[in-house]
């Protein structure tokens, strides 16, 4: 006679991973809105807070009149496109920069002891919904700019814009994992991540005009980060494309998202793979 | 019909790469031996004690247990499972605490926890409330649901996270360190419940302490490791052969006094009126307190049980002198 004993049949791990985040996110929601006066304030000062770094581009627009050739609804289309792809990974995941405090304080061990993949366990850890401030604003500057923008529109320059903010947020998403990879590997990361999610995110709100040829190169071809708007927003606004990329580079996003996650699956794979292997 | 044991580990090892420092950008590599082919195995609804200094390779040990930490080489099998191959498969079986970290969490309500365990664990209803609401009875957590568990004492705690880790019925709990900073009566109640639940439920019981007392009151059988190996696996008392080891007793007398003569015992310190007499552990301490109650003027006195460094300590000058003759 065999036992069935539980866990035998397990979900696939992705399904089980989704769980996981949804059960620990729901619990974390539900504790925060027990103080739901608290919980407006917090949405609403995580709204003004992100919110000031488009103030920083309306000061510089009221000494000039472009940067790098872009006008202000140009680079409010920029930098809506950014803040919200962004926004919506630093919901999903934006706690995983917590990683190397967990590994260093030993906590990250009772992550492993639970019938659930590692990755959604740290991921949905504090799942804060007072990120939304981040991605409100983030779409209140994108809708700004979509009506105020001189644009031809056709399908496929309609079909960008969301394509734009799922490819985004999965290239960053991508991004926080990567960095959390390296978190395990070594053990005080968490602003070298954080340069390069939040910096990334900053970054992508200024036209590519505006920075060197090489550093250009870099963050479309190391990172990706130029396929999250640079490329196919300058494909939206009839503009030509930073390094000459070929014409159908615009509608890349896609398969570039797609590889970087699965580089980023790899890559945390690896970590946790050597975190078994050396312990803390 | 032969059961196999229930955790089974055949010359287990577990070596860690450790690098140092040793000029600018030179670094040496060096490699430590935290667990060194060791092989026991555990029956179903044993209850056993894995006792040995700091650093001697027992959190290691149970790392490897759990699927946290991969081995370097051996076999290793608990309930039939790879660990480190099918971590969250092996997970919905075992039971982990750890002392000195917490699996509960932290800034949320103890009962927030216990919620998020019956789901991620998918515990039918009628099963968690009944494990809910025994663990709840019998570590009287019942004022303590609603406090966020950074609240909570270490006492406190501790039984929260006891009673968190038994709520899928695990068939096998390992308890590290898990007296750790209690204070007497935190103690006492710790270890009256898993003696409950190792009788009534058959649960497997791994414990690592620092405590011999943990021992004594919980464990038919013990094992003590050191510097990664294997140094002793049977019963408590034979423990105390292997080590030969002897208890304290500590003496108050009325005045300063030349150092008790009594057979059978020696006097190991004196400081002022108070003196330190060793024993044989496998003796009474009784007779010898009748005697030196009756030749000397006593006030005061108290037994000193044996402690696992000192009695390891013993095992090892043992060993040495067997090897050298």
């Amino acid at each position: 006679m065999t036992l069935r004993h539980p866990g035998d049949g397990e979900l696939p791990r992705w399904r089980e991973g989704l769980r996981a985040y949804g059960l620990i996110a729901a619990m974390w929601i539900r504790s925060s809105m027990a103080y739901r006066a608290s919980f407006v304030i917090t949405v609403v000062g995580n709204l003004l807070v992100t919110g000031l770094d488009f103030v920083t581009i309306l000061l510089m627009f009221s000494q000039v009149h472009s940067l790098g050739g872009w006008s202000l609804p140009e680079v409010a289309f920029l930098y809506g496109l950014s803040a919200t792809a962004f926004g919506i990974s630093d919901l999903v995941l934006g706690s995983m920069d917590v990683l190397g405090a967990r590994i260093r304080d030993g906590s990250f061990d009772t992550l492993l002891v639970r019938p659930a993949p590692v990755l959604a366990q740290i991921g949905a850890d504090r799942f804060a919904l007072r990120r939304l401030g981040r991605i409100t604003q983030g779409g209140l500057v994108l809708g700004y700019a979509l009506l105020h923008i001189d644009v031809n529109w056709t399908v496929g320059k309609l079909l960008l814009v969301p394509m734009m903010l799922i490819c985004g947020a999965a290239i960053f998403g991508a991004l926080f994992v990567v960095g959390a990879a390296f978190q395990i590997l070594a053990q005080d990361a968490a602003e070298v991540q954080n340069a390069f999610t939040y910096g990334g995110n900053t970054l992508l709100s200024y036209p590519p005009a505006v920075f060197g040829k090489d550093f250009v190169r870099g963050v479309t071809f190391m990172l990706p980060l130029a396929f999250v708007n640079w490329v196919p927003a300058s494909y939206v606004l009839g503009r030509p494309y930073p390094l000459d990329l070929p014409a159908g580079a615009a509608f890349a996003s896609p398969l570039v998202a797609l590889a970087f996650c699965a580089l980023a699956g790899l890559a945390w794979r690896a970590g946790l793979k050597s975190y078994r292997s050396t312990g803390s | 019909m032969t059961e196999q044991a229930f955790i089974e580990l055949d010359r287990v090892e577990k070596v860690f790469d450790v690098r140092k420092k040793t000029g600018f950008m030179k670094r040496e590599r060096r490699q430590v031996r935290a667990v060194d082919s060791i092989s026991f195995g555990v029956a179903r609804g044993e209850m056993v004690g894995y006792i040995g200094p700091n650093g001697a390779g027992k959190s290691t040990t149970i790392k490897m247990l759990t699927g946290i930490l991969t081995p370097s080489g051996g076999r290793l099998r608990v309930a039939g499972i790879d660990p480190s191959r099918e971590r969250t498969r092996l997970a919905h079986r075992i039971g982990v605490v750890f002392g000195q970290r917490t699996t509960l969490w932290w800034d949320l309500p103890l009962i927030d926890s216990y919620k998020l365990m019956h789901r991620m664990y998918r515990i039918p209803d009628a099963r968690y409330a009944e494990n809910l609401d025994r663990c709840v009875e019998l570590l009287e957590l019942g004022a303590l649901l609603d406090v966020p568990v950074r609240q909570l004492s270490l006492g406190q705690r501790m039984r929260g996270d006891i009673a968190a880790a038994l709520l899928h019925d695990p068939e096998v709990l390992y308890l590290d360190e898990p007296t750790i900073g209690l204070d007497v009566i935190s103690k006492a109640k710790v270890r009256e419940f898993l003696r409950e639940l190792n009788a009534e439920r058959g649960t497997t019981v791994l414990l690592t302490t620092h405590d011999l007392q943990d021992i004594e009151q919980l464990c038919s059988r013990v094992m003590v490791i050191d510097h990664g190996r294997l140094m002793y696996d049977g019963p408590l008392t034979g423990l105390h052969e292997a080590g030969e080891s002897e208890r304290t007793l500590v003496v108050d007398l009325e005045r300063e006094l030349p150092p008790i003569e009594v057979p059978d015992a020696r006097v190991v310190k004196v400081e002022g009126p108070r003196q330190w007499l060793a024993f044989p552990a496998s003796e009474s301490a009784a007779p010898l307190v009748a005697r030196i109650a009756a030749e000397y003027p006593m006030v005061d006195l108290s037994v000193r049980e044996p402690d696992i460094e000192a009695v390891i300590a013993k095992m090892y000058a043992e060993q040495a002198e067997k090897a050298a003759s």
